[in-house]
Protein backbone atom coordinates (compact mmCIF):
# COMPACT_ATOMS: atom_id res chain seq x y z
CA UNK A 1 0.00 0.00 0.00
CA UNK A 2 1.43 3.28 -1.11
CA UNK A 3 1.92 5.81 1.64
CA UNK A 4 0.21 9.13 1.36
CA UNK A 5 2.71 11.82 0.44
CA UNK A 6 0.51 14.77 -0.45
CA UNK A 7 -1.33 16.97 1.99
CA UNK A 8 -4.92 17.56 1.02
CA UNK A 9 -7.68 19.47 2.68
CA UNK A 10 -11.37 18.72 2.55
CA UNK A 11 -14.74 19.97 3.74
CA UNK A 12 -18.28 18.68 3.55
CA UNK A 13 -20.96 21.14 2.57
CA UNK A 14 -24.38 21.74 1.09
CA UNK A 15 -24.78 23.12 -2.43
CA UNK A 16 -26.84 26.30 -2.20
CA UNK A 17 -27.03 27.19 -5.88
CA UNK A 18 -25.43 29.28 -8.57
CA UNK A 19 -25.01 33.00 -8.93
CA UNK A 20 -22.48 35.34 -10.46
CA UNK A 21 -19.82 37.79 -9.36
CA UNK A 22 -17.12 39.99 -10.85
CA UNK A 23 -13.43 39.19 -10.52
CA UNK A 24 -10.54 41.63 -10.06
CA UNK A 25 -10.44 42.29 -13.84
CA UNK A 26 -14.16 43.13 -13.83
CA UNK A 27 -14.94 39.95 -15.72
CA UNK A 28 -18.19 38.19 -14.95
CA UNK A 29 -17.65 34.82 -13.29
CA UNK A 30 -20.39 32.21 -12.77
CA UNK A 31 -20.02 30.67 -9.33
CA UNK A 32 -21.62 27.92 -7.27
CA UNK A 33 -22.03 28.68 -3.59
CA UNK A 34 -21.53 25.88 -1.06
CA UNK A 35 -22.41 26.22 2.59
CA UNK A 36 -19.67 24.43 4.53
CA UNK A 37 -20.21 25.70 8.03
CA UNK A 38 -18.20 24.06 10.79
CA UNK A 39 -16.86 20.59 10.05
CA UNK A 40 -15.38 18.61 12.94
CA UNK A 41 -12.63 16.03 13.05
CA UNK A 42 -14.10 12.76 14.33
CA UNK A 43 -11.28 10.30 13.77
CA UNK A 44 -7.64 10.25 12.71
CA UNK A 45 -6.57 7.19 10.76
CA UNK A 46 -2.96 6.10 11.02
CA UNK A 47 -0.88 3.60 9.10
CA UNK A 48 -0.35 1.17 12.00
CA UNK A 49 -3.93 0.76 13.07
CA UNK A 50 -5.91 1.45 9.92
CA UNK A 51 -3.37 0.78 7.19
CA UNK A 52 -3.71 4.25 5.73
CA UNK A 53 -3.42 7.88 6.81
CA UNK A 54 -6.52 10.06 6.73
CA UNK A 55 -8.72 12.44 8.65
CA UNK A 56 -12.38 11.73 9.16
CA UNK A 57 -14.61 14.78 9.23
CA UNK A 58 -18.29 15.20 10.01
CA UNK A 59 -20.81 17.87 9.14
CA UNK A 60 -24.47 18.83 9.51
CA UNK A 61 -27.03 18.99 12.26
CA UNK A 62 -29.01 15.90 13.21
CA UNK A 63 -31.64 15.09 15.81
CA UNK A 64 -29.74 13.12 18.50
CA UNK A 65 -32.66 10.65 18.75
CA UNK A 66 -32.04 9.59 15.16
CA UNK A 67 -28.43 8.62 15.78
CA UNK A 68 -27.83 4.90 16.22
CA UNK A 69 -25.98 3.79 19.35
CA UNK A 70 -22.78 2.71 17.53
CA UNK A 71 -22.63 6.06 15.71
CA UNK A 72 -23.37 8.01 18.90
CA UNK A 73 -20.49 6.18 20.57
CA UNK A 74 -18.19 7.02 17.69
CA UNK A 75 -18.98 10.73 18.00
CA UNK A 76 -18.71 10.58 21.80
CA UNK A 77 -15.22 9.12 21.45
CA UNK A 78 -14.23 12.19 19.48
CA UNK A 79 -15.91 14.41 22.04
CA UNK A 80 -18.34 16.04 19.60
CA UNK A 81 -22.10 16.16 19.21
CA UNK A 82 -23.42 13.80 16.50
CA UNK A 83 -23.43 15.07 12.90
CA UNK A 84 -25.38 13.94 9.88
CA UNK A 85 -22.65 13.34 7.32
CA UNK A 86 -19.19 11.82 7.61
CA UNK A 87 -16.35 11.84 5.09
CA UNK A 88 -12.64 11.12 4.90
CA UNK A 89 -9.73 13.01 3.44
CA UNK A 90 -6.50 11.15 2.77
CA UNK A 91 -3.70 13.46 3.71
CA UNK A 92 -0.09 13.00 4.85
CA UNK A 93 -0.44 15.53 7.64
CA UNK A 94 -3.36 13.77 9.34
CA UNK A 95 -1.39 13.56 12.58
CA UNK A 96 -1.46 17.37 12.80
CA UNK A 97 -5.22 17.32 13.30
CA UNK A 98 -6.75 16.82 16.73
CA UNK A 99 -9.95 15.01 17.61
CA UNK A 100 -12.89 17.39 17.84
CA UNK A 101 -11.03 20.12 15.96
CA UNK A 102 -13.33 22.48 14.11
CA UNK A 103 -12.61 23.19 10.46
CA UNK A 104 -14.15 26.14 8.66
CA UNK A 105 -14.04 27.38 5.08
CA UNK A 106 -10.93 29.47 5.74
CA UNK A 107 -8.76 26.35 5.37
CA UNK A 108 -9.14 27.14 1.66
CA UNK A 109 -7.97 30.41 0.15
CA UNK A 110 -9.23 32.39 -2.82
CA UNK A 111 -7.44 31.10 -5.92
CA UNK A 112 -7.04 27.51 -4.67
CA UNK A 113 -7.95 24.71 -7.02
CA UNK A 114 -10.43 22.20 -5.67
CA UNK A 115 -12.29 19.08 -6.75
CA UNK A 116 -15.96 18.90 -5.87
CA UNK A 117 -17.60 15.50 -5.41
CA UNK A 118 -21.35 15.11 -5.38
CA UNK A 119 -24.24 12.97 -6.55
CA UNK A 120 -25.56 14.05 -9.93
CA UNK A 121 -29.24 14.73 -10.56
CA UNK A 122 -31.19 11.57 -11.34
CA UNK A 123 -32.67 11.47 -14.83
CA UNK A 124 -34.57 8.16 -14.53
CA UNK A 125 -34.75 5.91 -17.57
CA UNK A 126 -33.12 7.81 -20.42
CA UNK A 127 -32.67 6.95 -24.07
CA UNK A 128 -29.32 6.65 -25.80
CA UNK A 129 -29.37 10.18 -27.20
CA UNK A 130 -29.58 11.72 -23.74
CA UNK A 131 -27.57 9.08 -21.89
CA UNK A 132 -24.68 8.47 -24.28
CA UNK A 133 -24.91 11.43 -26.67
CA UNK A 134 -25.81 9.25 -29.67
CA UNK A 135 -26.76 11.15 -32.79
CA UNK A 136 -30.04 9.32 -33.36
CA UNK A 137 -31.47 8.74 -36.82
CA UNK A 138 -32.17 11.29 -39.54
CA UNK A 139 -35.33 13.32 -39.08
CA UNK A 140 -36.25 12.87 -42.73
CA UNK A 141 -35.02 10.97 -45.83
CA UNK A 142 -37.48 8.13 -45.32
CA UNK A 143 -36.96 7.72 -41.57
CA UNK A 144 -40.03 6.27 -39.94
CA UNK A 145 -40.52 6.25 -36.17
CA UNK A 146 -36.86 5.65 -35.37
CA UNK A 147 -35.53 9.17 -34.83
CA UNK A 148 -34.13 8.59 -31.33
CA UNK A 149 -33.20 4.91 -31.65
CA UNK A 150 -29.63 3.62 -31.27
CA UNK A 151 -29.48 1.71 -34.58
CA UNK A 152 -27.57 -1.56 -34.70
CA UNK A 153 -26.42 -3.14 -31.43
CA UNK A 154 -24.20 -5.77 -33.03
CA UNK A 155 -23.84 -8.53 -35.60
CA UNK A 156 -26.25 -11.46 -36.10
CA UNK A 157 -25.61 -15.21 -35.67
CA UNK A 158 -21.95 -14.58 -34.82
CA UNK A 159 -21.84 -13.82 -31.88
CA UNK A 160 -25.59 -14.34 -31.34
CA UNK A 161 -25.53 -12.05 -28.34
CA UNK A 162 -25.03 -8.45 -27.39
CA UNK A 163 -21.62 -7.63 -25.95
CA UNK A 164 -21.40 -6.71 -22.27
CA UNK A 165 -21.10 -3.04 -21.50
CA UNK A 166 -22.83 -2.03 -24.75
CA UNK A 167 -24.19 1.51 -24.55
CA UNK A 168 -27.96 1.32 -24.36
CA UNK A 169 -30.91 3.10 -22.76
CA UNK A 170 -31.32 2.84 -19.00
CA UNK A 171 -31.04 4.56 -15.65
CA UNK A 172 -29.14 7.82 -15.90
CA UNK A 173 -27.74 10.16 -13.28
CA UNK A 174 -27.90 9.94 -9.46
CA UNK A 175 -24.30 8.70 -9.42
CA UNK A 176 -21.11 9.96 -7.81
CA UNK A 177 -19.52 12.63 -9.98
CA UNK A 178 -16.30 14.56 -9.42
CA UNK A 179 -15.76 17.92 -11.04
CA UNK A 180 -12.04 18.65 -11.08
CA UNK A 181 -9.94 21.79 -10.86
CA UNK A 182 -12.51 24.39 -9.91
CA UNK A 183 -11.08 27.68 -8.70
CA UNK A 184 -12.18 29.09 -5.36
CA UNK A 185 -13.47 32.59 -6.09
CA UNK A 186 -14.74 33.80 -2.73
CA UNK A 187 -14.85 32.77 0.90
CA UNK A 188 -17.12 34.05 3.62
CA UNK A 189 -15.81 32.63 6.88
CA UNK A 190 -18.51 34.35 8.91
CA UNK A 191 -21.40 32.64 7.14
CA UNK A 192 -19.36 29.54 6.22
CA UNK A 193 -19.82 30.02 2.49
CA UNK A 194 -17.41 29.12 -0.27
CA UNK A 195 -17.89 30.06 -3.93
CA UNK A 196 -16.22 28.04 -6.68
CA UNK A 197 -16.14 28.96 -10.34
CA UNK A 198 -18.46 26.93 -12.54
CA UNK A 199 -21.02 24.23 -11.97
CA UNK A 200 -20.85 21.33 -9.53
CA UNK A 201 -22.78 18.05 -9.62
CA UNK A 202 -26.20 17.60 -8.09
CA UNK A 203 -29.28 19.59 -7.17
CA UNK A 204 -29.46 22.41 -4.63
CA UNK A 205 -29.45 21.16 -1.06
CA UNK A 206 -27.20 18.27 -2.03
CA UNK A 207 -24.25 17.13 0.09
CA UNK A 208 -20.96 17.86 -1.66
CA UNK A 209 -17.37 17.16 -0.72
CA UNK A 210 -14.81 19.86 -1.50
CA UNK A 211 -11.21 18.63 -1.60
CA UNK A 212 -7.90 20.07 -2.70
CA UNK A 213 -7.46 19.25 -6.40
CA UNK A 214 -5.66 15.96 -7.14
CA UNK A 215 -4.46 17.12 -10.52
CA UNK A 216 -3.45 20.61 -11.60
CA UNK A 217 -0.64 22.67 -10.18
CA UNK B 1 -36.32 35.77 -0.81
CA UNK B 2 -33.88 33.44 -2.43
CA UNK B 3 -31.13 31.53 -0.65
CA UNK B 4 -28.33 33.42 -2.30
CA UNK B 5 -29.75 36.95 -2.00
CA UNK B 6 -27.69 37.43 1.13
CA UNK B 7 -24.56 36.30 -0.67
CA UNK B 8 -25.23 38.70 -3.57
CA UNK B 9 -26.31 41.65 -1.44
CA UNK B 10 -22.85 43.20 -0.83
CA UNK B 11 -22.13 43.03 -4.57
CA UNK B 12 -25.21 45.01 -5.57
CA UNK B 13 -24.65 48.65 -6.46
CA UNK B 14 -26.67 51.26 -4.70
CA UNK B 15 -25.51 54.26 -6.73
CA UNK B 16 -27.49 53.34 -9.85
CA UNK B 17 -30.42 55.71 -10.48
CA UNK B 18 -33.90 54.40 -11.17
CA UNK B 19 -34.58 54.17 -14.89
CA UNK B 20 -36.97 52.22 -17.02
CA UNK B 21 -37.60 51.20 -20.60
CA UNK B 22 -38.02 54.21 -22.91
CA UNK B 23 -35.68 56.45 -20.94
CA UNK B 24 -32.71 57.99 -22.68
CA UNK B 25 -29.60 57.34 -20.64
CA UNK B 26 -25.93 58.23 -20.72
CA UNK B 27 -23.90 55.21 -19.67
CA UNK B 28 -20.38 56.07 -18.56
CA UNK B 29 -18.29 52.99 -19.21
CA UNK B 30 -14.83 52.54 -17.75
CA UNK B 31 -12.48 51.20 -20.41
CA UNK B 32 -9.03 49.90 -19.54
CA UNK B 33 -6.46 50.12 -22.33
CA UNK B 34 -3.25 48.57 -21.14
CA UNK B 35 -2.25 50.51 -18.06
CA UNK B 36 -4.50 53.53 -18.36
CA UNK B 37 -8.25 53.74 -18.16
CA UNK B 38 -10.71 56.17 -19.63
CA UNK B 39 -14.43 56.74 -19.52
CA UNK B 40 -16.52 56.29 -22.63
CA UNK B 41 -20.09 57.55 -22.85
CA UNK B 42 -22.74 55.47 -24.54
CA UNK B 43 -25.96 57.44 -24.95
CA UNK B 44 -29.18 55.93 -26.17
CA UNK B 45 -32.64 54.64 -25.44
CA UNK B 46 -33.18 51.80 -22.99
CA UNK B 47 -35.08 49.23 -25.06
CA UNK B 48 -35.27 46.49 -22.47
CA UNK B 49 -34.49 45.45 -18.95
CA UNK B 50 -34.22 41.86 -17.89
CA UNK B 51 -33.38 39.75 -14.90
CA UNK B 52 -33.51 40.42 -11.21
CA UNK B 53 -30.98 40.99 -8.47
CA UNK B 54 -27.36 40.68 -9.47
CA UNK B 55 -28.28 39.14 -12.83
CA UNK B 56 -30.24 42.21 -13.97
CA UNK B 57 -29.23 43.69 -17.32
CA UNK B 58 -30.42 46.51 -19.54
CA UNK B 59 -30.06 47.12 -23.27
CA UNK B 60 -29.32 50.55 -24.70
CA UNK B 61 -29.84 51.34 -28.39
CA UNK B 62 -28.39 54.25 -30.26
CA UNK B 63 -28.06 55.09 -33.95
CA UNK B 64 -24.53 55.96 -34.83
CA UNK B 65 -23.72 57.03 -38.43
CA UNK B 66 -27.01 55.54 -39.63
CA UNK B 67 -26.12 52.22 -38.04
CA UNK B 68 -28.07 50.96 -35.07
CA UNK B 69 -25.84 49.94 -32.14
CA UNK B 70 -27.13 48.05 -29.12
CA UNK B 71 -25.19 47.28 -25.99
CA UNK B 72 -26.35 45.19 -23.07
CA UNK B 73 -24.90 45.98 -19.65
CA UNK B 74 -25.29 44.21 -16.33
CA UNK B 75 -26.89 46.77 -14.02
CA UNK B 76 -24.47 46.01 -11.18
CA UNK B 77 -21.33 45.74 -13.31
CA UNK B 78 -18.26 47.43 -11.85
CA UNK B 79 -17.28 48.71 -15.32
CA UNK B 80 -20.13 51.21 -15.17
CA UNK B 81 -18.74 54.50 -13.89
CA UNK B 82 -22.20 55.98 -13.65
CA UNK B 83 -25.58 56.08 -15.36
CA UNK B 84 -27.25 59.41 -16.10
CA UNK B 85 -30.90 59.66 -17.04
CA UNK B 86 -31.29 62.28 -19.77
CA UNK B 87 -35.03 62.05 -20.47
CA UNK B 88 -37.89 59.93 -19.20
CA UNK B 89 -39.79 58.28 -22.02
CA UNK B 90 -43.50 57.55 -22.25
CA UNK B 91 -43.89 54.07 -23.67
CA UNK B 92 -46.49 51.32 -23.58
CA UNK B 93 -44.23 48.31 -24.06
CA UNK B 94 -41.78 46.52 -21.77
CA UNK B 95 -39.43 45.83 -24.67
CA UNK B 96 -38.95 48.38 -27.44
CA UNK B 97 -37.67 45.97 -30.08
CA UNK B 98 -39.97 47.62 -32.64
CA UNK B 99 -37.55 50.55 -32.75
CA UNK B 100 -35.16 48.36 -34.72
CA UNK B 101 -37.36 48.55 -37.81
CA UNK B 102 -38.03 52.29 -37.51
CA UNK B 103 -35.83 55.11 -38.76
CA UNK B 104 -35.52 58.82 -38.02
CA UNK B 105 -38.57 60.62 -36.64
CA UNK B 106 -40.62 57.43 -36.38
CA UNK B 107 -38.11 56.01 -33.93
CA UNK B 108 -38.59 58.93 -31.59
CA UNK B 109 -39.98 58.31 -28.15
CA UNK B 110 -42.51 60.60 -26.54
CA UNK B 111 -41.23 62.29 -23.43
CA UNK B 112 -43.00 61.71 -20.16
CA UNK B 113 -44.70 64.76 -18.73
Amino acid sequence: MATQTKTRKGLLGIKLGMTQMWDENNKLVPVTVVEASTNVVTQIRDAEKDGYVAVQIAFGAIDPRKVTKPRAGHFAAAGVTPRRHVGEVRTADAADYTLGQELSVDIFAVGDKVDVIGTSKGKGTAGVMKRHNFKGVSSSHGSHRNHRKPGSIGASSTPSRVFKGWKMAGRMGAERVTTQNLVVKAIDAEKGLIAVKGAIPGPKGQLVFIKTAVKGA
Amino acid sequence: MHTLDEFDAPKLRTDIPEFWVGDTVKVHVNIIEGSRSRVQVFQGVVIGRSGHGIRATFTVRKVSFQVGVERTFPVHSPILESIEVVTRGDVRRAKLYYLRSLRGKAAKIKEKR
